[in-house]
């Protein structure tokens, strides 16, 4: 376990860093600025007067149909790292076995591009 | 060696070509228009590959370094999914095309989820039976929600991905535990492993394993979803569901129980036996109150999962057989219900309501004689084909030792009876009000009277499908 | 305790801290932004056993890319969310209660557990041996070859959700005007304007 650590000590140390130095900033906030809210200091400020509605509006659907298609060739790229990681040893077969996941995955491509999925309208 | 492993998997190799060349076919051939053809072509292609593999395979051979298994159960039930799966398409399209439902894809996804049954059920290993369970449920998600404008439709769809997902989830901890314990993935290394008394991590996963293959074979208490699946998915998808998919998930079951756990029947007989009981009494019974036919038809499957699942737990080769027999049996009697549901409908609307059905027997004698024969036949009352189908399980259950079981059984058949036999007198004697006016088109007319005719004539022998199933149970069980 | 179970710690207090807050915080948002703390805390987990591949994908596909999709569908919907939280404050007793029994089944279970005889607890990893595989490598040897059947299929079913998606989600709408590049090429700047000759009084 400690050989493993030692490894990654340098990443460790950042993590221990960046965690203390950001609990320092917001609990310095905390303890030391001054605040003495009343509503009108506390709500949200727009141009002057009251808002309309809530700062969150909805998203169009379009966003989600994109980043399930990001989410499917991410995935695809994940395959791709052990594959290059191993290519030096590997055989014929791991070469065409993803040769071929491409060409499913390509066969997918060219239907959502002929779909039109790809568009932004 | 890959080109022998490559043999073997022939058949799904040929659907996924086939599935990839119509995709980019249709979509660069215009909108739709080779919807129509597509599908003929995808249940000729599903027919030609279960006749190649129900005349050319023999013999028992392992794929991939075992983790693929090519014997005569998973020909049987691969054919038996072929060709119901075949059927369902062929029976739906008038219906697709009618309700403007029919999108180039469905076909497409259907034999995407085909090619995910065929390699359940030839499973060898945990990891390939998930993929394939993973194909499948994916497919089948998406063509559930196919009628997306509709919020009962959408509503089936996201209810059904998210306890399949939830069942997924149970089935991969399942899956890990017995990973864990036994330290292989592979049947034939868990069976080793389990020995003739499984440790009590074996049996957790055994158990999780059986939990999630009941949310997939919808039996109780493990159901919720299927009645509002059934009724909000489009009718043909919901043909589709009541039919392939129970056969490939009853056959995966079947296989991780005797491949896997065959060593330690006593602990899973147990479940099975739970599950049947609870599945036959609560389908019996929740479907007594159904004004909707594919709700009704939704709580009959789960009645009749739970017999096919009393043949399974008999744990013996007797049962796996009855198993299948009945499944077999099943899938036709439901083909031909739903070929007659599809067609149901007043001016020009689908409907699905059971009072409609009222008086349909003097407007068309010939159809109502083959719904009397079909909903006999489900009800399992002698001498139709239904009923060799209960007989043959309740008596591989008494066989087994189980007669508390097998007594269950003839109890609940009692109770299911009463629905079924109302929709004949519905039919028979209701007083006729509204009635329907569609017309039948030949294929699901076909459908339905072949099937009403099969109930009749397979009395004779059951058209020789005891022995195949006799045979692919032997395979199965050692 | 060393600084390997000191590690261990800190990553299990957080992961479990993290996850109950994706649960109980009032903002969606908020919940979101817990689950990707949580996610990236197991992936520290998964370092700590050794498992560098698994940790990195965790960060790739869970925190580069489902994270943003919830985030994505949170700001889809059209829930009031207080509404929601308050209904589900009035499930909390039941819910605690149902807590505190399955605590207590594994208060029993873990009390009554005994370690069978030659059982050997699986010893924490000690980082590769010197020469062997590293683990991405060690799973490409595996994956594509071995496993060729496995690999083909999660082609299909990324596929499956593909079409899936497409099929679910994508509407065209006929109201836009959309670019159309090889048109726009081979436009004919003669054909482009015609002028008519109209004879005044007459019309078109």
């Amino acid at each position: 376990m400690d050989v493993l650590l030692s490894e990654y000590a340098p990443i460790l140390i950042f993590l221990a860093l960046a965690i203390g130095l950001g609990l320092v900033l917001i609990l310095a906030a905390v303890v030391i600025a001054v605040r003495n809210p009343d509503p009108e200091k506390v709500s949200a400020y727009e141009c002057g007067f009251n808002a309309f509605d809530d700062a969150r509006m909805k998203f169009d659907v379009r966003f989600y149909l994109v980043s399930i298609l990001f989410i499917i060739f991410d995935l695809e790229v994940a395959f791709l790292f052990p594959w290059a990681v191993a290519f030096p040893e590997g055989s014929m077969v791991a070469f065409w076995s993803m040769m071929i996941f491409l060409g499913v995955l390509t066969v997918g491509f060219a239907y959502e591009w002929k779909k039109g999925a790809l568009e932004w309208e | 060696m890959i080109s022998t492993d490559l043999s073997i998997i022939a058949p799904e190799i040929l659907l996924a070509v086939f599935a990839m060349a119509g995709l980019v076919g249709a979509v660069y051939s215009g909108r739709d228009a080779l919807s129509q053809l597509l599908t003929w072509a995808a249940a000729l292609l599903f027919v030609a590959a279960a006749l190649y593999i129900g005349l050319t395979g023999e013999g028992t051979h392992t794929a991939f370094g075992g983790i693929f298994v090519d014997d005569a159960f998973s020909r049987f039930a691969k054919v038996a999914v072929l060709l119901s799966a075949a059927a369902v398409l062929i029976i739906s399209q008038d219906y697709l095309s009618r309700s403007d439902l029919l999108r180039f894809e469905y076909p497409i996804l259907v034999t995407l989820a085909v090619i995910g049954m065929m390699v359940m059920v030839s499973a060898g290993d945990l990891m390939t039976l998930y993929m394939g369970l993973e194909l499948q449920s994916l497919a089948l998600y998406v063509v559930a929600a196919l009628r997306r404008d509709n919020a009962r439709s959408t509503e089936a769809g996201l209810k059904y991905f998210v306890l399949g997902a939830l069942s997924s989830g149970l089935l991969l901890y399942g899956a890990s535990l017995t990973y864990g314990y036994a330290g292989t993935t592979e049947f034939a290394g868990i069976i080793e492993a389990a020995g003739a008394d499984a440790s009590i991590g074996l049996i957790f996963g055994l158990v999780f394993l059986c939990a999630g293959f009941a949310f997939k074979v919808s039996a109780a208490p493990f159901h919720m979803w299927t009645p509002d699946v059934y009724e909000g998915s489009p009718t043909p998808v919901t043909a589709l569901f009541a039919t392939a998919p129970k056969v490939a998930a009853m056959a995966l079951f079947a296989r991780v129980v005797h491949d896997a756990f065959g060593g330690v029947v006593g602990d899973w007989q147990q479940i099975l036996a739970f599950l049947a009981v609870v599945s036959m009494f609560l389908g019996a019974i929740a479907a007594i109150g159904q004004r909707d036919i594919k709700r009704l038809m939704a709580y009959s499957s789960i009645s009749h999962m739970g017999y096919a699942l009393m043949g399974l737990s008999a744990g013996t080769a007797q049962g796996v057989e009855s198993m299948l027999v009945y499944m077999a049996i099943y899938v036709v009697m439901n083909i031909g219900t739903f070929a007659f549901i599809l067609s149901m409908s007043r001016d020009g609307r689908h409907v699905t309501e059971i009072d409609a059905l009222n008086g349909f027997a003097t407007k068309e004698p010939l159809k109502a004689l083959a719904i009397l024969c079909l909903m006999f036949s489900l009800a399992g009352v002698p001498p139709l084909l239904g009923f060799f189908g209960k007989y043959a399980v309740l008596l591989a259950a008494v066989d087994a030792g189980l007669g508390w079981l097998a007594v269950a059984g003839v109890v609940a058949s009692v109770i299911g009876a009463f629905y079924y036999l109302r929709i004949v007198y519905y039919m028979y004697f209701g007083e006729e009000t509204e009635g329907l006016d569609g017309r039948m088109t030949t294929l699901p007319w076909l459908g339905l009277v072949a099937s009403a005719v099969i109930m009749l004539v397979g009395i004779v022998n059951l058209f020789g499908i005891e022995g195949l199933a006799e045979a692919a149970a032997a395979t199965l069980v050692r | 305790m060393g600084i390997a179970d000191f590690t261990f710690y800190v990553f299990a207090l957080v992961v479990i801290a993290a996850g109950f807050f994706t649960v109980v915080s009032r903002n969606p948002v908020h919940s979101v932004l817990w689950l990707i703390l949580a996610f990236l805390t197991s992936a520290g987990l998964f370092v700590l056993m050794g498992a560098e591949f698994v940790a990195m994908l965790l960060i790739i596909v869970y925190v580069g890319a489902v994270a943003v999709l919830f985030l994505f569908v949170v700001m889809m919907l059209d829930v009031d969310f207080a509404e929601l939280k308050a209904e589900m404050a009035r499930y909390v007793p039941l819910a605690g209660l149902i807590g505190l029994v399955l605590l207590m089944q594994l208060g029993l279970a873990y009390g009554t557990w005994v370690t069978g005889e030659g059982v050997e607890l699986l010893d924490a990893p000690q980082g590769t041996p010197e020469g062997a595989a590293h683990n991405t490598a060690a799973l490409g040897a595996l994956i594509y070859d071995r496993y060729w059947l496995l690999f083909q299929m999660a082609g299909l079913i990324l596929l499956v959700a593909m079409v899936g998606a497409i099929l679910l989600t994508l509407r065209h709408r006929t109201d836009i005007k959309r670019q159309d590049v090889l048109a726009q090429l081979y436009r004919d700047p003669k054909k482009a304007m015609e002028l008519k000759d109209v004879k005044s009084g007459q019309g078109l």
